[in-house]
């Protein structure tokens, strides 16, 4: 068993404010240091600047703001579902939000409005949330199945967009954003989703005493003066509202939620409370790292977010279920 | 003095009685032994007794106050509630496992003082776990976990506290072990329910034994007069032997003779 005593909080704040720093320099035009603050300095506007405000800062903003939402929905839920599997995509709050999304970009919304693909997207994650809620609030069990069941329905409408796509290009288009990424984005959809994004934390900054309450099993929390009902709501609203807009924004982005906490949990003496502020740090980090790597590795055509994070992922997958295998034969 | 009284409690689900009308009232410095065969009803009279789950008919007060309208916090500081085959779900530290049991006293933002660990500190002393502090709670032995489990119970200082087969895993020495902690708290003046299997434990050490069979509570009373051979046949379907009373008691079972011989392949048994 990995113990580890020493808070790993400093060290990652410092690593992720050095992150947001390269964030800015790196991308495919360079912009060091030096030719920065010139470009502050100089008279506005001039195009390090505009490449700056327009699109490294909002670009670094988002990819925090989601890396964030991710790491701490998947800290909330493995806590009250007490599985190590758990992530934020599974109560069908991420598939509801693509769906949303997705019906902008295929009825042209999104072409003629900027601001459809998020708003549709939000709405799609607070339906999806409502159905999961009205189907699965009676238990944690009823819960997790209400989610597969609602996750299934928005991949079943995901794959009728596909295959009814007015055009191979619309066809694409949704492909492409449904691989997820944090550029190109402007301002006025991170102001349209931020509200959600707040308030959905602070749902979830409402659960950490449940949460540790449910080390104990649920009799037990129930005993202690918990009321799970009132958990299970404030996780899913949290949940949907947070994640719900984060997907709307970036796309799906997967196993960020499952890894972050994993990668905390040893450092906190595995106390479901504490691990939510570091996970959601460390899934800030772990996303804007990622977001900085596929600026410089070298593609043809660009690599996507979403992709990529699945490809780191799905090893620390394998790991996780070897580790499992180990502990219990 | 505290007063638990369950009157005329029913629980129905799908169709099904699980307990009807259960008249029971207990207070402190009881040990109240629950007995009964599987499937008698015991652990839903416990949740319904704890205030965990809300009877069909009839209710469960609390000195003189329904259980179900006091707020969950203040009864969570009251009485602590055990289930059965309590688990750990994270490998956290026994101290910490431990320390969750004073939550309900603590304010909504806040970690514990030093007069709260001190107090963590007095119940894993109590429950014998002192050199267990620091040890994830998930290495611990059926045993030890079942003295965490207890000791979480203990540490918020409860009026009640109310176990669901406290005893059940445990080998000879730690069931008695067990059995004897709870005995103590009895007699320290807090009331105690326990649903518990080994009669023989429960005759030694419970003040009371309430008996139930198919969901009806069959006799409740002092321990010496109650719990007779005639009244375990009656729960158990096995004729019994109860000898001698208090720390000596024992209960021993033989099989009757007019049941059925046990066949290999019940369905294949010719008419």
């Amino acid at each position: 068993m990995v113990r580890l005593r020493q808070d790993p909080m400093p060290l990652m704040l410092a690593l992720l404010l050095a992150a947001a720093g390269a964030s800015l320099v790196i991308g495919k035009v360079w912009l060091p240091p030096v030719v920065l603050f010139d470009g502050l300095a100089a008279p506005k506007p001039n195009l390090a600047w505009l490449i700056v405000t327009e699109l490294r800062i909002p670009r670094t903003v988002l990819a925090l703001m989601v890396g964030a939402t991710l790491g701490l929905g998947g800290a909330v839920l493995q806590g009250l579902l007490r599985n190590p599997l758990a992530e934020p995509g599974l109560l069908g709050v991420s598939g509801g939000a693509a769906l949303g999304a997705v019906i902008a970009i295929y009825f042209g919304l999104a072409a003629r409005f900027a601001l459809a693909t998020p708003l549709l997207g939000i709405a799609g994650a607070l339906v999806a949330g409502a159905l999961t809620f009205l189907f699965g609030r009676s238990g944690t069990l009823t819960l997790i199945l209400a989610g597969s069941a609602v996750s299934g329905l928005a991949a079943a409408g995901l794959a009728l967009a596909l295959n009814f796509a007015p055009s191979p290009y619309a066809a694409y288009e949704i492909t492409t954003w449904l691989l997820g990424s944090v550029a190109e984005k402007e301002w006025s959809q991170i102001a349209l989703c931020t509200p959600f994004v707040l308030a959905g934390w602070l749902c979830l900054a409402a659960t950490p005493r449940g949460l540790d309450a449910l080390t104990l099993g649920e009799a037990q929390a129930e005993s202690l003066g918990v009321n799970l009902n009132m958990l299970r709501v404030l996780a899913l609203a949290g949940v949907a509202l947070s994640v719900g807009a984060a997907t709307a924004m970036a796309g799906a982005i997967g196993f960020v939620g499952l890894v972050a906490p994993h990668l905390v949990r040893p450092f906190v003496g595995y106390r479901p409370s504490r691990i939510l502020l570091p996970s959601a740090v460390f899934g800030a980090l772990l996303l804007l790292v990622t977001d900085i790597a596929i600026r410089v590795i070298p593609t043809s055509s660009e690599l996507k977010l979403g992709v990529l994070t699945s490809l780191i992922g799905t090893p620390f997958f394998f790991w996780l279920v070897l580790r499992l295998r180990r502990m219990s034969p | 003095m505290t007063v638990l009284h369950a009157e005329n409690v029913s629980y129905d689900i799908a169709g099904r009685s699980l307990v009807s009308n259960i008249d029971l009232a207990c207070e402190s410095g009881q040990f109240v032994a629950l007995l009964g065969a599987n499937g008698a009803g015991k652990s839903t009279l416990i949740r319904m007794l704890s205030g965990l789950e809300r009877p069909s008919r009839g209710q469960v007060r609390l000195d003189a106050r329904p259980i179900r309208a006091i707020d969950r916090r203040v009864l969570a500081r009251r009485r602590a509630y055990i289930p059965q085959n309590a688990r750990v779900e994270w490998p956290v530290a026994v101290e910490r496992l431990v320390a969750l049991g004073l939550m309900p006293q603590l304010p909504v933002f806040g970690d514990l003082d030093r007069a709260a660990w001190r107090k963590v500190e007095v119940a894993l002393a109590l429950c014998d776990l002192s050199h267990k502090t620091g040890q994830p709670a998930t290495t611990l032995s059926g045993g030890e976990l079942a003295r965490a489990m207890l000791a979480r119970a203990l540490v918020g200082e409860p009026e009640i506290v109310i176990a669901d087969e406290p005893l059940s895993g445990l080998d000879p020495r730690h069931a008695m072990d067990g059995v004897a902690r709870l005995a103590a708290l009895a007699r320290a003046g807090r009331l105690v329910i326990a649903s518990i299997h080994d009669l023989t434990l429960a005759a030694r050490y419970a003040t009371h034994v309430a008996i139930m069979r198919g969901g009806r509570l069959l006799a409740y009373g002092p321990t010496a007069s109650t719990l007779t051979s005639s009244r375990i046949r009656a729960a158990f379907d096995v004729d019994a032997c109860v000898q001698g009373t208090g720390a000596q008691a024992i209960v021993d079972f033989i099989a009757r003779p007019d049941q059925p011989a046990l066949h290999p392949f019940p369905g294949l048994v010719p008419a």
